[in-house]
């Protein structure tokens, strides 16, 4: 068993750039013996699309100006950013070994000042989309055409802040704004439909005028599908992904291990998930 | 029942005072709106400058400043956590965002979008906040009596508590010059007109002598400098002399000026504030004091911990120990 992923010729597909973030995910989990996993598994494909297909960055420069912003709203979602980042290469991939480590670029949750390309210090759930309002307003000043893609997950929507957030992202005719929302379907103290019904969220969200799509978040070709719907809406208005996700993704020990917002995973799994990951490999 | 007894009939009842009230006397010289005005100036130098407000532009001296310059104004609602939290952002993308609510909804509600998304990101964003302390008698609802306390506590944020309107307009351009957030108490409307008659200079980070006296060194913020001032004239018709250290910038304190100051030895000294007892300038100068082994007598003037009353400002300014003559006569007592 090594650390990396077998070589391939071709060119790698977006689900195969999915398999390696959660590949780089578990190895960070491993090197820490801990970490949100079943959500970096979960959200691996929404991230390999937005990485792989959606956004313009350069990796070499990750302050470039005209790069799309991504933001983290979910800073405990770090562990599947920083994957993602890894293998987009803005981060090199030996510094999973630092994951969480005192000094490590790699904390663990999210903070701008720490690793390249992470634009926002998130943690405490609810910012993300406030910022991404005035980042959006800013980048419109700028006559920039660079979009705002920011993450948060669907625990974030008990916060009332979420919905300020989006009610004036509407007022301005914000259409440079993507937003992502993670549906596990779990939160810290149970099932988030049942910690605060948030159901029916398209409805909502349409509501407040935003052009709103639902899709099978774990399904590549429908989210690029979505990407790239709401990059062609034509109305001047915010676009959200409303993406139904598995957690624990690609590991199907952890898929049917009971749900939980921090799920366990003893030392010797860690192995036997790569594995798992390895057999599922996309062909 | 014909009346109330426990209303006296020959004092004349002074109506609560407006949301918006001037903290002016009657008769004080005032300028209109200076932090619009200044913000005004200094933005047409500076493209980057950016105003935002949470439907408190009016209250708020925004609307000056969005009369200049309404491509330049956010509204963003009645929404502080988004308000700051776009701030951030703005201020990300290389903006210099000037966003105003009332110091209550600022320091209470808005406190960790504050934190996280402008102190801990180090974002320059400029936080300007109407009715500090006691300026309003609405009641503790619009009384931000512990504001300077909580901002005080968070990193890398700049406090300032500016006295008039002379100072005002000298802390806008500070501010904006200043890389990074910075907290500003606002006083707004008709803002009175006290330190250009005393030749003051802001400097950020600066404590002045505004009078000198040998008797007693009032070491005061905000508008505590006018009612200092106020109480130094009267002290003096009973030979009380007394000196007047101005202290806008409440964070980073200037430790030297104010060591140096009561280090003189001879004078009582007596910190005034505009806020709680708790965690405010008091507090911070008898920390510096203790710290350098500088012990002259010391007395505090500041806002009780309690919920304070609603009614007229002159009122509650009196019953809280805060007025000229309040000031005065606590400072006789312990000479």
């Amino acid at each position: 068993m090594t650390t990396a992923e077998p070589p391939r010729a071709n060119a790698p597909s977006i689900a195969e750039r999915a398999y390696r973030i959660r590949r780089h995910a578990v190895r960070m989990g491993e090197v820490q013996g801990q970490g949100y996993i079943a959500q970096a598994l979960d959200i691996a494909d929404v991230l390999a699309t937005a990485y792989f297909h959606a956004m313009n960055y350069r990796p070499e420069d990750p302050a470039w100006e005209g790069r799309d912003r991504f933001l983290l709203s979910n800073g405990h979602y770090a562990i599947a950013l920083y994957a993602a980042l890894i293998e987009a290469g803005v981060i090199p991939e030996a510094e999973i070994e630092t994951y969480g480590f005192d000094d490590s670029r790699l904390p663990m949750s999210g903070m701008a000042q720490y690793t390249p390309g992470m634009e926002m210090s998130g943690g405490s759930l609810g910012l993300g989309l406030s910022i991404a309002v005035g980042m959006a307003l800013g980048l419109k000043r700028k006559q920039s055409s660079a979009r705002v893609f920011v993450l948060f997950s669907d625990g974030e929507l008990d916060e009332g802040s979420k919905w300020e957030a989006m009610m004036s992202a509407a007022h301005y005719r914000l259409d440079n704004i993507v937003a992502i929302v993670d549906v596990n379907n779990q939160q810290a103290d149970g099932a988030s439909s049942e910690v605060m019904a948030f159901e029916p969220l398209s409805d909502k969200v349409r509501a407040f005028g935003w052009h709103v799509q639902r899709i099978d978040g774990n399904d590549v070709d429908a989210v690029v599908a979505a990407f790239d719907a709401a990059r062609d809406d034509a109305e001047p208005r915010p676009k959200m992904i409303i993406a139904d996700t598995l957690m624990g993704k690609g590991v199907p020990f952890l898929e049917a291990r009971e749900k939980n917002h921090f799920i366990r995973v003893e030392a010797d799994e860690w192995r036997l998930a790569l594995q798992a990951l390895d057999a599922g490999r996309p062909a | 029942m014909t009346s109330n007894s426990n209303v006296p009939a020959a004092k004349p009842r002074l109506t609560t005072s407006a949301m918006i009230a001037s903290i002016a006397a009657e008769g004080q010289r005032t300028r209109l709106a200076p932090f619009g005005h200044a913000l005004v100036e200094v933005a047409k130098k500076r493209p980057d400058i950016i105003g935002m407000t949470a439907d408190l532009g009016k209250y708020t001296d925004l609307h000056i400043f969005k009369a200049a310059f309404p491509d330049r104004t956010y509204q963003m609602g009645m929404a502080e956590q988004l308000l700051f939290g776009a701030a951030s952002g703005l201020a990300a993308e290389g903006f210099t965002p000037f966003a105003t609510t009332y110091a209550v909804f600022a320091s209470r509600r808005a406190y960790d979008f504050i934190h996280q998304t402008i102190a801990e990101e180090n974002r320059n964003v400029k936080i300007a906040c109407a009715l500090p302390g006691l300026t309003s008698g609405y009641g503790p609802s619009h009384q931000a009596t512990e504001d300077l306390a909580l901002f005080r506590a968070m990193p890398n944020m700049t406090v300032i508590d500016p006295c008039d309107a002379h100072e005002i307009e000298q802390v806008v351009p500070a501010m904006a010059a200043h890389n990074g957030p910075v907290y500003m108490r606002l006083l707004r409307g008709q803002v009175p007109l006290v330190l250009d008659e005393y030749g003051y200079q802001f400097e950020l980070g600066k404590a002045k002598t505004v009078r000198d006296g040998r008797d007693v060194l009032i070491i005061s913020t905000g508008l505590m400098t006018m009612r200092a001032l106020e109480a130094a004239k009267l002290l003096a018709n009973d030979r009380v002399d007394a000196a007047v250290l101005h202290v806008p910038t409440i964070k980073p304190l200037d430790t030297e000026t104010i060591l140096r100051e009561a280090g003189k030895g001879g004078r009582l000294v007596v910190v005034a504030e505009n806020h709680t007892v708790v965690g405010g300038l008091g507090e911070a100068v008898a920390s510096v004091l203790l710290q350098a082994g500088v012990h002259p007598k010391y007395r505090h003037i500041g806002l009780p911990d309690e919920f304070l009353h609603a009614g007229a400002l002159p009122t509650l300014h009196d019953r809280y120990g805060i007025s000229a003559t309040a000031v005065s006569s606590r400072i006789k007592a312990w000479l």
